[in-house]
């Protein structure tokens, strides 16, 4: 510190009113700090937070050439910033300023003034031997790019992209199926209010194809991303769906063309209840309207031997390309928006409620399927033995609040077993409908009422955890048939059921590569797996990565309207940015010197944010100072003191415990 | 000045997101507490070097608490286990060095627990009260007496040859 | 020949490694030999302590001091030699930062006395006797040194200009030194004189350590077959390799052993085991306080392994509850 300038100290104590008046001696204080080293000018006063208060400090540097100023006030937390301007106001660099919290950590918790000032004189000791370390800090501005890439196209990724690309941002939509939609495409009506999904559904689908401001790239996943906030590079892989995209016009002829003549390949979209082709689109709405190829079936790809008679339906289109490979894109985006959305419950895990193992036992998605008229029944609720059931039972929570599987409420599932029930009486009302629950969970518009409506209905409701499933017959009417064994614990017997067909409602989870994911984009994960927001009530669709936001049920089981709201505030968060243009970090960043890094690598596993990269010419470590948050978890840990955190170097924090332990 | 009760001196490093708001809260909420304890903030627990917690019991300190989030609610992640496992080291280090384990202390309280700030430090304030003072300025002196009674000998020493010659 | 400048030698508590160094510069200490005047060196000729308190003050050009001060005598010498210098190297980690010698502050004086004239199971002195500091027979008085309490690094004790670290210093450090001091090349005082970067920095292994290190185990060397060429820290050995100063070549780990950190810490660290502690533990892979520990179980001796050449100058400097003065 030779050639720069000797350090003069402002320093300041507030009274609050009486809030630090009444229990420490500001006067003292005052005092005590003046004969402190390197304190020029030491004040106290009645409100420093006030315009009189910080033009008090403004004048001070600048009659008394002050080049540091500490005010012992209250909670750094409150009005750090406020100091910071009045400094920077004042001539001089705002990080210049510290700041003691005589306040909150002082007068408002103790009652003995003599011991209070006499912290109180530790506390700005501290402070004052703290701050002759300072150093002048910039601001970093980092620029948004104003794209913004959506990953997922469930109802949470449309209406996130729909709303972005609708006030006129450049979006890109990757979705990893051959079709946006994700769950909610597979859903006849929405509860509570019956309204059906497609109806709701397939126009924002379309207008994801057709918008200006949207490219769709299904079938396509995010494989890279690299850089940070404002300025994310990302890969994108789009498989091979043998079909030219750009060329095929979604005329369906090479589907009846193809050389099986009948669907004979289980069809994932309708649950694997339906059966299709090689050359197949998951559903008649389709988004994009283009037909793929499964290479594992399709005789062609397979063999090489086919009469390619798709090729010849295609015709003059010449859509079909057997040579398809992976191709990429690089792109450059400002902000993500993640909604990945979550996968069901295996219902084979619970083995006692017989999925797999007796043919009538469904889960609900899939009686979903059947229920929608676009089936694979067109609508007709019949069991695997081709027979329509004359008394069907829901289970609950099967694979939701249960300690051997999943602790969560799935929180849809009370709510769509009962749209499943209505809709099953609305077909065929002689139909005895049974739900087993735990507790029915129905918060939400309409919901209560919904509940109501299916007693009305007559759809039987029995509390109790159901047992098992079995085909263990007691009794002549039990025989063929399923039998539910439960605690009804309303009644306070054990119960046995028969019924025809069993629907089992499986829960919600994170995604099978959530975790892959979550380290793709620097997220992080709750202890259930679900992408976890930066703060559940102040920023509930933000992450710990800046510019990286989440919507929809990867970050936790919800319902549509939920989801949509979040996918809403996401696409806000958002523009939030892309509008400010720039984003402002704090200087609090770390920094490796490189002449006296080592390269040991100690540090970069230690990185949350992967800020920490090593350079492969120097042979050392570095740190990019617009991914790092300032944690300083590396300047702790670097084995040899080569990382330096600003506002946080070790040289002020021992300075500060030196100073609040300094004898007097 | 010596007849005064003994007082332990603790400095306190507390995490910015958790529990430095935390003793925030406890201010705003009057909750009144031992004043033995001063706070050093720092971002995050992970920033806390266990060199700060030597140099702290070096200079004075007896006793020496560390505040952060609780596990999976780090605001930066993963840094509190960062401290976590620093510290399940550094106890026995302490201990090997003949340091009670009371003087120092992990302990995590979110930005809601006003209340566990009061406590602890109460708590603390009382154990290292009954425990007597740490005092390593103190020992420091104490064990270099030895060393101050020969610098005369040696010069004298040389005094005296230099006399001679 | 007056004009040559006079270079003294001593040696404290040490293991006698320090002034095997000097002799393995080998034919550059006949060169060394040429260029100064020797004026004390008890290890190889024959000069008495009184023939240093004959010279004037000031008048060696340097002095090149080993080993820790752990008795009176080791501390008037310093002294005197202090006096006597203008120029004072803290030679080898004993000097520099108290050494093996200084792991004897986990003890009280009285403990480690016991243990060596009473309690040690190879030894036979059944009337207990102990070293008395005088002695008197046929009229004469013998005397001994005094044990002091504590183990001291040389600037513990008198004002150091210049360490020279290691376990011993290699021979090119120490040759490097005497020659910027015959060539007046010597830094500002206070210096370390060897490089302020961590030893991975020039360690033949550190291409082969992963960016992604999270440790599960930590081994001792007999405890594993150790692949000779990738980084100890990578196969869950503790190497203070990243906490040490680089200046040695890497000559341990390429002898096929971990840094055990003799360099001490760079100028940018207080307190080189607490450094150590803080990277290592950090890179542990697990969340669970029990898995952490049974990690940790493999580092059995903490103080050993984390302070095992310089615990005389960790913050704490020596065990807090072991008494300075008095008989104990």
């Amino acid at each position: 510190m030779k050639d720069e300038p000797e350090i003069r100290i402002g320093f300041y104590v507030c009274h609050c009113g009486t809030n630090i008046a009444a229990m420490i001696d500001c006067q003292a204080v005052a005092r005590y700090a003046a004969q402190l080293p390197f304190v020029a000018v030491s004040r106290d006063y009645k409100y420093m937070c006030s315009d009189p208060g910080q033009e008090l400090i403004q004048r001070d540097i600048k009659e008394h050439a002050l080049n540091r100023i500490v005010v012992a006030s209250c909670s750094p937390l409150l009005h750090e910033h406020t100091f910071r301007n009045a400094t920077e106001k004042g001539g001089l660099n705002p990080y210049f300023f510290h700041m003691v919290n005589l306040r909150e950590h002082n007068s408002w918790v103790h009652s003995d003034g003599s011991k209070a000032t006499a912290k109180a004189f530790a506390q700005i000791r501290a402070a004052i031997a703290r701050v002759p370390h300072h150093k002048a800090l910039e601001v970093l501005q980092v620029p948004i790019h104003p794209d913004v890439l959506v990953v997922g196209g469930g109802i949470a990724g449309i209406h996130a992209a729909l709303t972005l690309a609708n006030a006129g941002k450049k979006v890109y939509l990757v979705e990893r199926e051959p079709t946006i939609g994700g769950h909610m495409a597979k859903f006849d009506k929405t509860f509570p209010t019956l309204d059906c999904a497609a109806c709701i559904l397939t126009p924002k689908m379309s207008q994801v194809k057709s918008h200006p401001k949207i490219t769709l790239w299904s079938f396509s996943e995010v494989v890279k991303l690299d850089g940070y906030v404002g300025n994310y590079q990302i890969t994108v892989k789009h498989k091979p769906r043998y079909v030219n995209e750009d060329l095929c016009v979604g005329c369906l002829e090479c589907i009846p063309a193809c050389v099986f003549k009948t669907p004979k390949f289980p069809d994932e979209f309708n649950q694997n209840l339906g059966k299709r082709k090689p050359v197949y689109i998951p559903f008649p709405q389709a988004t994009p309207q283009v037909v793929l190829i499964d290479p594992e079936v399709c005789l062609n790809l397979k063999t090489g031997k086919c009469k390619q008679t798709c090729v010849e339906a295609c015709g003059d289109r010449q859509a079909i390309d057997f040579d398809q490979r992976e191709t990429f894109d690089d792109i450059k985006v400002g902000n993500v928006i993640v909604a990945t959305g979550f996968k069901t419950f295996d219902a084979h895990r619970i083995p006692q409620y017989g999925y797999g193992a007796f043919p009538n036992v469904f889960t609900s998605l899939e009686v979903e399927r059947m229920i929608n008229t676009s089936g694979p029944t067109s609508g007709a609720i019949v069991g695997r033995d081709g027979k329509h059931p004359d008394t069907v039972g829901f289970i609950l929570c099967v694979g939701s609040r249960d300690e051997k599987t999943n602790k969560w409420c799935s929180r849809t599932c009370c709510m769509h077993s009962m749209k499943l029930a209505q809709l099953i009486k609305e077909h065929c009302p002689r139909t005895e409908v049974y739900i087993f629950y735990m507790d029915i969970r129905a918060p939400g518009k309409g919901a209560e009422e919904f509940y109501d409506k299916s007693l009305r209905m007559g759809i039987r409701f029995i509390r109790g955890r159901v047992a098992e499933v079995t085909d263990w017959a007691v009794t002549p009417e039990e025989e063929g048939r399923l039998v539910v064994r439960c605690e009804d614990t309303m009644a306070g017997f054990v119960r046995r059921i028969p019924f025809d067909m069993i629907v089992l409602a499986i829960g919600k989870e994170p995604q099978a590569d959530a975790q892959d994911v979550r380290r793709l984009f620097n997220m992080s994960c709750g202890t259930e797996g679900f992408f976890l927001e930066r703060h559940p009530k102040l920023a509930p669709v933000s992450t710990f990565t800046d510019g990286i936001f989440i919507a929809g049920a990867c970050q936790g089981p919800k319902d549509i309207p939920d989801t949509v709201a979040q996918a809403g505030a996401a696409a806000a968060e958002a523009m939030v940015l892309i509008d400010q243009g720039h984003i402002e970090i704090e200087p609090n960043t770390a920094h490796i010197s490189e002449v006296d890094c080592s390269g040991c690598k100690s540090c970069l596993p230690l990185c949350p944010y992967t800020a920490i990269a090593f350079i492969e010419t120097t042979k050392k470590a570095s740190i990019n100072a617009a991914l790092c948050k300032g944690c300083g978890t590396c300047v702790a840990a670097c084995p040899s003191g080569s990382i330096t955190q600003n506002l946080f170097e070790d040289d002020e924090i021992f300075s500060e415990i030196a100073g609040v332990l300094a004898y007097e | 000045m010596n007849n005064e009760p003994f007082e332990p001196r603790i400095v306190a490093f507390f995490c910015n997101w958790c529990t430095y708001t935390a003793a925030d809260l406890a201010g705003v909420s009057r909750l009144k507490y031992a004043p033995n304890t001063r706070v050093i903030r720092v971002m995050c627990s992970g920033r806390i070097d266990p060199q700060f917690i030597l140099t702290a019991l070096a200079k004075g300190a007896d006793g020496v608490l560390i505040g952060g989030c609780h596990p999976n609610d780090c605001h930066y992640a993963e840094g509190n286990y960062k401290m976590l496992r620093r510290f399940q080291l550094l106890k026995r280090l302490l201990q090997d060095f003949g340091v009670e384990e009371s003087r120092v202390r992990l302990e995590w309280i979110s930005a809601a627990e006003g209340d566990k700030v009061k406590s602890v430090i109460n708590e603390m304030t009382e154990q290292l009260r009954a425990l007597g003072p740490l005092g390593m300025p103190a020992k420091f002196a104490a064990w270099d007496q030895e060393v101050e009674e020969l610098q005369h000998q040696v010069d004298e020493a040389s005094e005296t040859e230099a006399a001679h010659a | 020949m007056p004009d040559k400048p006079k270079v003294g030698f001593y040696w404290c508590a040490s293991c006698g490694g320090c002034e095997e160094a000097i002799v393995d510069l080998a034919e550059d200490i006949l060169g060394v030999l040429d260029a100064v005047d020797i004026v004390f060196w008890p290890c190889a000729m024959d000069f008495k302590k009184s023939d240093v308190v004959a010279l004037p003050d000031g008048s060696i050009a340097a002095t090149f001091l080993n080993g820790a001060i752990r008795s009176s005598e080791q501390e008037e010498m310093a002294r005197l030699i202090r006096r006597k210098s203008r120029r004072l190297f803290a030679f080898g980690s004993c000097a520099h930062l108290g050494g093996i010698p200084s792991l004897a502050n986990l003890f009280s004086r009285e403990q480690l006395l016991r243990y060596i004239y009473e309690d040690a199971p190879t030894l036979v002195n059944e009337r207990k006797n102990r070293p008395q500091l005088e002695y008197e027979d046929e009229g004469h008085t013998l005397s001994l040194p005094e044990l002091r309490h504590v183990v001291r690094s040389l600037d513990q004790v008198v004002a150091v200009d210049y360490y020279l670290p290691g376990c011993p210093p290699t021979p090119k450090l120490a040759k490097a030194a005497l020659t910027a001091l015959l060539e007046g090349q010597l830094p500002p005082p206070g210096a370390v004189l060897a490089p302020d970067v961590a030893l991975c920095n020039e360690c033949p292994r550190k291409e082969t350590k992963p960016t992604t290190l999270a440790f599960t185990e930590f081994v001792r060397p007999q405890q594993k077959l150790l692949d000779p060429k990738l980084c100890f820290l990578a196969q869950g050995l503790v190497c203070f390799g990243p906490a040490t100063r680089s200046g040695c070549e890497a000559v341990c780990p390429q002898g096929g052993m971990p840094c055990s950190g003799c360099f001490g810490p760079t100028s940018r660290v207080k307190d080189q085991g607490a450094k150590m502690l803080s990277s290592l533990c950090s890179n542990i892979s697990s969340k669970e306080v029990s898995e952490i520990n049974r990690a940790l179980a493999g580092i059995p001796d903490s103080v050993g392994t984390l302070y095992r050449y310089g615990l005389a100058k960790c913050l704490l400097r020596r065990k807090v509850n072991l008494p300075g003065t008095g008989k104990d």
